[in-house]
């Protein structure tokens, strides 16, 4: 049983090292500490908005706002600090917990008006992406010097820049791993995730975690725009179009099941190295259409879900006896 | 900061230079392919690139600049000779440039330029937006020859940099000309759909016998007014003079056809100027200036525009 939901964890592992591998020996320069710099710094964004997704997915649940949630922290700060004299601690503070009450909200909705997070966080998108808008429409600059401070800090090791966002990226991944393993709240997640009727049954508050799932996905959102901000001095209203959907890739090759309860956050630090570096195999290539990135993704994608569903029936055909005796009882009862 | 990137730069300039174009490998993060000029620059980049025997590298950024950013790091971890970028925004370039910079690899900007500091970048080769609409006003201008001319115009998509530029360009060309008058001016979108719709509402709003010239800030938004002119039972290129910019294929068949007089390119081999600037810095570290302007050639039925537009069909336009 344990290893059945830890399988799919182990392939994730198997297919980074293995993918790794087959690129090193292509193409030598990608085993160097730059190419491995590289894919902390450029995909930080990403990998910390996957985080928050991470646990929406785990707990049953999606989230489609988080793309455009960066981009709207990233243009709310450029106007911020281009308008006003606040300091950009204060605004990250702001943005932080306008992101996380937003995350909330929709959490709320989902949970008391008992509507699907497909639909509630669809018009979250909507509506982050629209309030961007309003802010600007053009790329707005962000000159501050305590942007080129955060800039400028870096471990720098034969040339290779290790950068601040990538640290705050694997920050974030310790702290998620913590969380979903280490509290009651995690716990809760993955209760949830099992199915909402036996959660309420094993006494998991329902309403506080979902809404705390959905207020830790739009911080963390938040912070990804914050990160994002430092990446591209800049916020820009059009950015991060569809990152959304790379989270959700991300997290499924990392090995979480679509239908929640089995998974680990870890896996989704793999998932994001791995779509990383097939963009960096097809960037050194330098032959092949970007487009096969996608391609490749939905391969892996697709491998993933087929091997989510075998486990499942594997599991189900192991458990058989005994499942069938519990649910005829739970029929009874109810 | 300052002092290390001019440091840096003479460091870069007085290094031994061992690449010669045979054996260079140059990286090109591209925009993605929205338009036929933009894939046109792609087909063309890589056909100077082969001319020259430059490994190219491409990479397409599907109009995303995080894309752009990492095509760019892993162009440096590779340790590429050079890089082309046609940079799909004006900001957040610094950090990026200041790696390329240390890994000693220029950079050469295409078709549009950064908010960046001049050092972080070898040159910046593009075409001159005011100067495009200038030629096409001074042409009118001798066309005319001082006979009056109500002109109505196309404009590009309502606040572009290529639409601002353009309309600025043009009034500069016809200023002084007072028998020159733009009479009604709207944005077509740069789309060759709302070209013809709003050419329709001028003919319908001016009376077709009042126009007697159409400036088009792109030759698709002058493609749909030709179409809008013929509906109208006047004859394009006649009865309307037609003056547009960037010189698409089929902006050149037109002016075979009699339906169009001019139109000024923009130039897709952007990829031309820069690899000659990096080759002569390569042989012997020549700096080029800081900007490389492109030729804006004009084209009217005075060239052969038939065989230009079978050389031009194949590009991807």
């Amino acid at each position: 049983m344990i290893r059945a939901t830890h399988l799919p964890l182990l392939v994730t592992l198997g297919t980074f090292v293995l993918a790794y591998a087959l690129c090193g020996y292509a193409y030598p320069a990608m085993l160097s500490t730059r190419v491995i710099a590289n894919l902390l710094t450029d995909n930080a964004f990403i990998g910390i908005a996957a985080v928050g997704m991470t646990f929406v997915i785990l707990s049953g649940g999606i989230d489609l706002s988080i793309g455009s949630i960066i981009a709207f922290t990233g243009v709310f700060l450029a106007v911020i600090l281009r308008d006003t004299s606040l300091h950009p601690l204060v605004a990250f503070a702001i943005v932080l917990a306008l992101t996380t009450c937003f995350g909330a909200a929709m959490g709320a909705t989902i949970h008391y008006l008992e509507m699907p997070p497909f639909i509630v966080t669809l018009a979250g998108m909507f509506l982050a992406r629209g309030a961007a808008y309003v802010l600007s429409t053009e790329s707005v600059p962000i000159t501050h010097e305590f942007y080129d401070t955060l800039q400028g800090l870096y471990w720098k090791v034969d040339g290779a820049r290790f950068r601040l966002i990538g640290g705050v990226m694997v920050l974030t991944f310790i702290a998620g791993i913590l969380i979903a393993h280490r509290t009651r709240f995690g716990q809760n997640v993955y209760a949830l995730g099992g199915g909402e009727q036996a959660a309420k049954l094993m006494g998991v508050p329902v309403a506080q975690t979902t809404i705390g799932i959905y207020a830790l996905s739009g911080g963390l959102a938040g912070l990804s725009g914050i990160v994002f901000s430092l990446y591209t001095s800049a916020g820009y209203s059009l950015a991060t179009v569809g990152v959304e959907l790379d989270a959700i890739a991300a997290v499924v090759i990392g090995g979480t099941l679509l239908t929640g309860g089995y998974g680990f956050v870890a896996g989704t630090f793999f998932g994001i190295l791995i779509m990383g570096l097939i963009q960096t195999y097809i960037v050194f290539d330098g032959t092949l259409s970007s487009w096969w990135t996608k391609i490749v993704i939905g391969g892996l994608l697709f491998a993933f879900i087929l091997l989510q569903k075998g486990l499942m029936w594997a599991t189900q055909a192991k458990a058989g006896q005994a499942k069938r005796k519990k649910a005829t009882g739970f029929a009874a009862h109810s | 900061m300052k002092l290390k990137t001019v440091l840096l730069a003479t460091a870069i300039a007085s290094a031994p230079i061992a690449a010669t174009a045979a054996d260079m490998t140059i990286g090109f993060s591209q925009i993605g392919s929205e338009s036929g000029w933009r894939a046109a620059e792609t087909t063309v980049t890589r056909l100077e690139a082969e001319e020259r025997g430059i490994e190219l590298k491409f990479a397409d950024a599907q109009q995303k600049q995080e894309n752009q950013i990492k095509a760019i790091r892993s162009f440096i971890a590779q340790g590429v000779d050079a890089i082309l970028i046609a940079p799909v925004v004006a900001t957040g370039w610094d950090e990026v440039l200041e790696e390329a910079q240390d890994a000693e690899i220029p950079v050469v900007l295409l078709d549009r330029t950064v908010d960046a500091d001049e050092s972080l970048y070898l040159t910046a080769v593009t075409s001159d937006l005011v100067h495009e609409g200038q030629v096409a006003g001074e042409w009118l201008a001798t066309e005319m020859d001082g006979a009056d001319c109500r002109i109505v115009e196309l404009q590009g998509t309502t606040g572009s940099s290529p639409a601002i530029d353009r309309k600025n360009g043009f009034e500069q060309g016809i200023a002084g000309h007072d028998n020159l008058e733009i009479v009604r001016s709207q944005t077509g979108d740069f789309t060759r759909a709302q070209g013809k719709v709003v050419m329709e509402s001028f003919l319908k709003a001016e009376g077709g016998e009042n126009i007697c010239a159409l400036y088009a800030h792109n030759d698709d938004m002058a493609v749909g007014a030709i179409q809008a002119i013929k509906e109208a039972g006047l004859t394009p290129g006649e009865d309307i003079k037609i003056v547009a910019i960037d010189a698409v294929p089929d902006a050149h068949l037109a002016i075979a056809n009699g339906e169009m007089n001019a139109t000024i390119e923009l130039t897709p081999n952007m990829a031309g100027p820069a690899l000659d600037a990096l080759e002569a810095y390569f042989a012997d570290g020549t700096e080029p200036a800081k900007w490389i302007q492109t030729e804006s050639k004009l084209f009217t039925a005075a060239d052969d525009n038939q065989a230009i537009y079978e050389m031009k069909k194949d590009l991807g336009y």
